[in-house]
């Protein structure tokens, strides 16, 4: 095992032991922290496979923008109790049945690849070089997605306009 | 394997020569803010402790490292205690990809002045500065203070408005140097210092850098005198000191930082490169105590107001116009 393999490793488990922690969390405050951290791994496993871009997308993205946003959010409800009893069956049934067919398709995917048994090795990849593959390739796939987020937004804009100003009392 | 180990003793010896040298810098940047701050309200500011003053900090940080450190009862323990490093520890990481300096030849080695040279250090910058955030809204929420929720949940809503404006001030700074690179993007001014180019862009860059340390007169986080201390006010001892360490190391980084984008960073006549990012990054400073000095605080509306209103679209007026005058 390369040192590369030992890192993948420790960083995989990191991020495997702490979203499962996350979805298990009743306080909403620690489980956010939990997922940041998981995100933060994320962060970390992408740096190591040779991509600094998207590892620090990762981090000022999700860690940094959308977790923010989250906790936000969470600090401003109203704090319920809630009861301390495990996941009822009619909630985790569904979890656990995509779960098991994503881990089947993973599976499947790495062990039908041959690329999957080479070595890992150091390797960085430049910003302008990703940038380039990314919209050479596949410009239609990134516009659709802007196109969908510029839809997202213009809802956010609708449910947010001042009632008040249309129908004046 | 003896090259690889020379490597680490180099790195160690630069990571500790720039974190003592901050710290240091910190310290005294407090020294002259009181001082200098008196002066702007007539004023002595410290002058007890030795010669005007001067070993004041020393005598804070003995009396914040002695005194004792209080956790409330009510409050969420565990991140309660680690918050404060948070803050303290992105304001610090911030600074590994400064370069002060092109490169030293010492016994036939190459050794660049900068701690490292990612090919994202711009965005390495930003990632840090957007987790900051999560000493102060985590803080703040721990205390179980109404309080200091309250000055979390402001400084969540005002560091996420204004981290916008600052990544948006940015980018006509990386069209014009073509790298995110801060190494490169000091090469890039090698004849002119981009202000002359961006004026629009560092103004905005400055007014969300001091937003972003959360200073007059964008302070709500702290607020003094309607939230006490806001988000750190439960804190006592080391822990307030972290935050306070934080605030102050957050204020060079920024100094370095528009330095490095705006000021040439170490390029200057006669005095050796390090001094000259050291005298920009005090200039910055000063500029900022200065505007502590003058400006009343906004209130929560203005402040998202300039945030979502003038600065983000004019952040991205200029980044067309910048766009437009490469292609011509």
């Amino acid at each position: 095992m390369t040192l590369f393999s030992v890192a993948f490793y420790i960083l995989a488990s990191v991020i495997i032991i702490s979203t499962g922690i996350a979805i298990t969390r009743r306080n909403l405050v620690h489980a956010a922290v939990y997922l940041i951290i998981s995100f933060f791994g994320s962060a970390m496993l992408f740096y190591l496979l040779g991509a600094p871009l998207l590892a620090a997308l990762e981090v000022i993205i999700y860690a940094g923008a959308i977790m923010v946003l989250f906790l936000f959010i969470i600090m401003m409800l109203d704090e319920e109790k809630l009861e301390e009893k495990f996941f009822p069956i009619h909630q985790w049934t569904p979890a656990a049945v995509m779960s098991g067919l994503f881990v089947a398709v993973a599976a499947l995917i790495i062990s039908g690849d041959s690329d999957s048994q080479v070595q890992l090795q150091a390797f960085t990849a430049e910003p302008a070089s990703f940038g380039r593959y990314l919209f050479q390739k596949h410009w239609l796939a990134i516009e659709i997605v802007s196109l969908l987020l510029l839809i997202a937004l213009i809802g956010v804009l609708y449910l947010g306009r001042d009632v008040r100003k249309n129908n004046p009392k | 394997m003896l090259t690889w180990i020379a490597g680490f003793i180099l790195l160690i010896v630069k990571l500790g020569i720039v974190l003592g040298c901050m710290l240091f810098l910190a310290a005294y940047l407090v020294w002259a803010e009181r001082k200098l701050l008196a002066r702007l309200q007539v004023r002595y500011g410290p002058n007890r402790a030795g010669k005007f003053g001067l070993l004041q900090p020393i005598a804070d940080s003995i009396k914040m490292i002695t005194k004792e450190d209080i956790v409330p009862e009510a409050a969420d323990r565990i991140i309660f205690l680690v918050a404060p490093a948070v803050v303290a520890t992105t304001a610090l990481l911030m600074f590994a990809v400064v370069p002060f300096g092109s490169s030293l030849k010492i016994w036939g080695r190459e050794i660049p002045l900068v701690i490292s040279d990612l090919n994202v250090g711009l965005l390495y910058v930003f990632a840090l500065s957007s987790l900051g955030v999560y000493g102060v809204a985590l803080g703040g929420w721990a205390s179980n203070s109404k309080f200091a929720l309250l000055g979390g949940i402001r400084g969540a809503a005002q560091m996420i408005s204004y981290e916008l404006s600052l990544g948006l001030s940015l980018i006509p700074i990386v069209m014009l140097a073509q790298s995110f690179s801060l190494v490169d993007i000091v090469q890039a001014q090698a004849n002119y210092p981009f202000i002359f180019v961006q004026p629009i862009s560092f103004a905005i860059f400055f007014i969300s850098a001091v937003a972003e340390s959360k200073r007059i007169p964008f302070d709500l986080p702290e607020a003094e005198n309607e939230l006490g201390a806001g988000f750190h006010m439960e804190y006592s001892g080391m822990r307030f000191g972290l935050f306070f360490i934080g605030e102050y190391v957050h204020i060079q980084v920024l100094g370095a930082l528009a330095a490095v984008f705006f000021l040439g960073g170490w390029r200057g006549p006669w005095l050796p490169p390090p001094v000259w990012l050291l005298l920009k990054i005090i200039l910055v400073a000063l500029v900022m105590i200065w505007i502590r000095g003058t400006l009343p605080r906004l209130r929560y509306d203005q402040l998202m107001e300039l945030g979502w209103k003038v600065l983000v679209p004019a952040a991205l007026i200029n980044i067309v116009i910048t766009g437009a005058f490469i292609l011509i």
